[in-house]
């Protein structure tokens, strides 16, 4: 009864948190879909039979924040390489942002991008456009337009849109689309030129600080326009306690915000800035101790909604230069799952909601396919060796960029498969189109 | 002997060998031209000034000269930088030539960290961004141990934009090092966050300070500051942050007066208290010459 193709994983254990279930559950796939779930399913002709006992079996990871730089800076990273990163580091689904050369900001980049996607075929790719035309802040792009071409969100990424007025505009027309408007928040008056957190270590090293309030202030701001007008906003890459509680606050009131968070923001502080190390320089810049504390919290407790990665790969010549002339950001497709488990063996988070953070939370927010697994879902899966040790080493990455603050982390836990549409993606190390 | 590349480097006991050291040297200079070549003749040193300097420059350059090295003067404009060539880049190929020491002056703080990395050659410092500038607070901190002998019990006020000054840094760390308290004074504006960490109190009130200060080192106003600013305007600024002859009647007999150059008279220091009795800015610039054939001596 089972087709050629189909995949059973079989004595795993399935955290699906959508579908409420933590239990040791045989998973089948068949023709791009979940088939069955079962405490014990029999391998039919022909079906592939994986065994995954002691692993996590979850929905596939969903990353909302990634830069893949292809069109314009493919030096850096390509759509292939980047969804190859994607894959080996559990992700099926990634949302690719717009700062592109040409910026994603009409039909033919989107559509670019997403042909690009299918010639690849690992995972699945939601293109991001722009808010404004070239993120110029100066005149809106053609958001129905991106939408109809599949893009997903709205965002000028990197580029806040400083204008009160073309914001409010923005979350207007991009209602009438139920479009995530995803926002960069920082008041570049306030940032001015910063290179990292204001704060000991930027006073030490003499490099000019970016207060806490460039972003706080935005998100207020946003947030009473959201009051105002309505729509959906998204706040991108959250650093600081008082975002967290302002977000607290939004929700409280019933506002349709939502937000999501970067390993390396609930990670590290700007102790790891050390000695002008540029592969801790990144926008927004890493906080400090308190800010940490306040982001972990608000993982654990649903107010932040999503593990996103902000992966944005720079060569040697973009990070080994100084400090401030430094590129921001860091890769963070292979690394993510296992600095997410951090937290769960520190008691900050547990397994499920460890998954909704990665998987079924974003899916949802954006109203993606997949991050569950009932029956006829798409067989979208990633599964985890919890416990695997091993140390990051950019060198061995998938990524075409190797600009990590984690070289030489001993990490715990592993993907060990990836399965996007039924096929599987990522086998223990190997990457393909059909494995 | 390594790079000088930050006071934070440098422990007391190594600070006060280096005293006695700055003070032979400036002996040897007032006695004249080296009697015999010194070891480090025929050496050369490379002066890459990716910013304006005048003091720190030509001191490098004659406190080399005095010691029989040769110096090559590099500054920015007119160079491969203007063609867009990295740092890196740049200091491989100076390096490759062979000078024995790279005084590097740079814009950007840690670039002199950066340099090291990729240089054989000794890296000195000559102040990096608002980072630091290290032979600065060595022939500040001379200065005064010519003066006093020893820190400890004293209570030094740097007057300005401590916010944006590499030199209130490094003179920040050399005086605590030292025993030295220091008192950071300046509006709030150009107080950096969590400066107590490196050892300094702060205060916004110069008035009340003055009478309890052994010494007040005066900063450099960046005019330009205003643009963005930091403060409404260099008068507004004055009212409150000049070391006026007024402010200066009210400091204690025998309490010093610093400026490491270059000064805007009448706007952070007025001339009469920069060419008073107090005053020690010209000796800073003589002993800066000691300073750095000292450590020119003792690193390379």
């Amino acid at each position: 009864m089972t087709g050629p193709g189909a995949i059973l994983l079989k004595g795993g254990r399935l955290i699906d948190p959508a579908n409420g279930t933590d239990a040791v559950l045989d998973v089948l796939l068949e023709e791009g879909r979940v088939a069955r779930v079962a405490p014990s399913i029999d391998a039919g002709q022909g079906v592939r039979v994986l065994d995954v006992s002691g692993r996590w079996v979850t929905p596939g990871f969903i990353d909302l924040h990634v830069h893949l730089r292809e069109p314009g800076q493919e030096h850096k990273e390509t759509i292939l390489t980047g969804s190859r990163a994607a894959v080996a580091g559990g992700f099926t689904g990634v949302v690719a942002m717009p700062n592109t050369a040409p910026t994603n900001d009409s039909r033919l980049v989107t559509e670019l991008m997403l042909t690009r996607a299918q010639e690849a075929d690992l995972c699945r790719l939601y293109p991001a456009g722009a808010i404004t035309r070239g993120l110029e802040g100066k005149q809106l792009a053609d958001h129905a337009e991106l939408v109809d071409a599949g893009c997903v969100c709205i965002t000028d990424d990197g580029h806040p849109v400083m204008s009160a007025g073309m914001m409010r505009r923005a979350l207007q027309w991009a209602q009438q689309m139920s479009l995530p408007v995803m926002v960069h928040e920082e008041d570049l008056t306030l940032s001015h030129r910063g290179a990292m957190t204001e704060g000991a270590v930027a006073t030490r090293l003499g490099l000019l600080p970016i207060p806490a309030s460039a972003e706080v202030s935005m998100v207020a701001r946003d947030l009473v326009l959201l009051e105002e007008v309505g729509g959906h906003l998204h706040l991108a890459h959250v650093s600081c306690r008082g975002t967290v509680e302002l977000l607290r606050a939004a929700r409280k009131k019933g506002l349709h915000v939502t937000a999501e968070v970067t390993p390396h923001h609930f990670v590290l502080d700007h102790a790891a800035v050390g000695d002008y190390d540029t592969h801790a320089k990144m926008n927004p810049p890493l906080r400090l101790p308190e800010d940490v504390r306040a982001i972990r919290e608000a993982m654990a407790d649903g107010t932040i909604d999503a593990i996103a990665t902000d992966h944005a790969p720079h060569g040697p010549a973009d990070k080994e230069v100084e400090f401030s002339r430094a590129m921001n950001g860091v890769v963070g497709l292979e690394t993510a799952l296992p600095l997410t488990l951090e937290l769960v063996r520190d008691g900050v988070l547990t397994p499920k909601r460890a998954v909704e953070l990665l998987s079924s939370r974003p899916a949802e927010i954006f109203r993606l396919p997949g991050g569950r697994l009932s029956v006829g879902d798409p067989a979208d899966v990633t599964v985890v060796d919890a416990d695997a040790v091993w140390t990051v080493d950019a060198a061995a990455f998938h990524s075409k960029s190797m600009n990590t603050p984690f070289q030489g982390r001993e990490v715990r836990g592993r993907v060990t498969h990836t399965v996007v549409g039924g096929k599987l993606k990522f086998l223990e190390g190997a990457v393909g189109a059909d494995l | 002997m390594g790079h000088l590349l930050a006071m934070t480097d440098w422990d007391r006991p190594r600070l006060e060998a280096f005293f006695p050291r700055a003070q032979a040297a400036l002996e040897a200079l007032e006695g004249g031209p080296a009697p015999v070549p010194s070891r480090l003749a025929g050496r050369w040193l490379a002066n890459l000034f990716f910013e304006d300097s005048t003091r720190t420059r030509l001191s490098f350059e004659t406190a080399a000269t005095s010691l029989g090295m040769r110096v090559a003067n590099w500054s920015e404009g007119g160079s491969s930088v203007s063609k867009g060539e990295s740092l890196p880049d740049t200091i491989r190929s100076v390096d490759a030539m062979g000078p024995a020491a790279i005084v590097i002056r740079h814009p950007q703080s840690g670039a002199p960290g950066l340099v090291a990395r990729y240089a054989k050659a000794v890296v000195i410092n000559a102040g990096d961004g608002t980072h630091e500038h290290p032979s600065q607070a060595l022939l500040d901190t001379f200065t005064l141990w010519k003066r006093w002998g020893s820190f400890e019990g004293r209570r030094v006020a740097i007057v300005g934009d401590v916010l944006h000054s590499r030199v209130a840094r490094s003179n920040l760390t050399a005086l605590r090092t030292l025993g030295a308290e220091v008192v950071l004074v300046a509006p709030p504006s150009l107080l950096p966050a969590g400066v107590e960490e490196m050892g300094a109190s702060t205060t916004s009130d110069f008035d009340a300070i003055l009478p309890e200060v052994d010494a007040v080192m005066m900063l450099r106003l960046q005019i330009e500051r205003q643009k963005e600013a930091f403060f409404p305007s260099v008068r507004d600024y004055g009212r409150r942050f000049s070391l006026t002859e007024a402010r200066e009647k009210t400091l204690k007999p025998e309490a010093l007066v610093l400026h490491p150059g270059p000064m805007n008279r009448g706007v952070e220091i007025a001339s009469a208290v920069a060419d008073g009795p107090r005053s020690l800015v010209l000796s800073q610039v003589t002993y800066g010459v000691a300073v750095r054939r000292a450590l020119l001596e003792v690193l390379l």
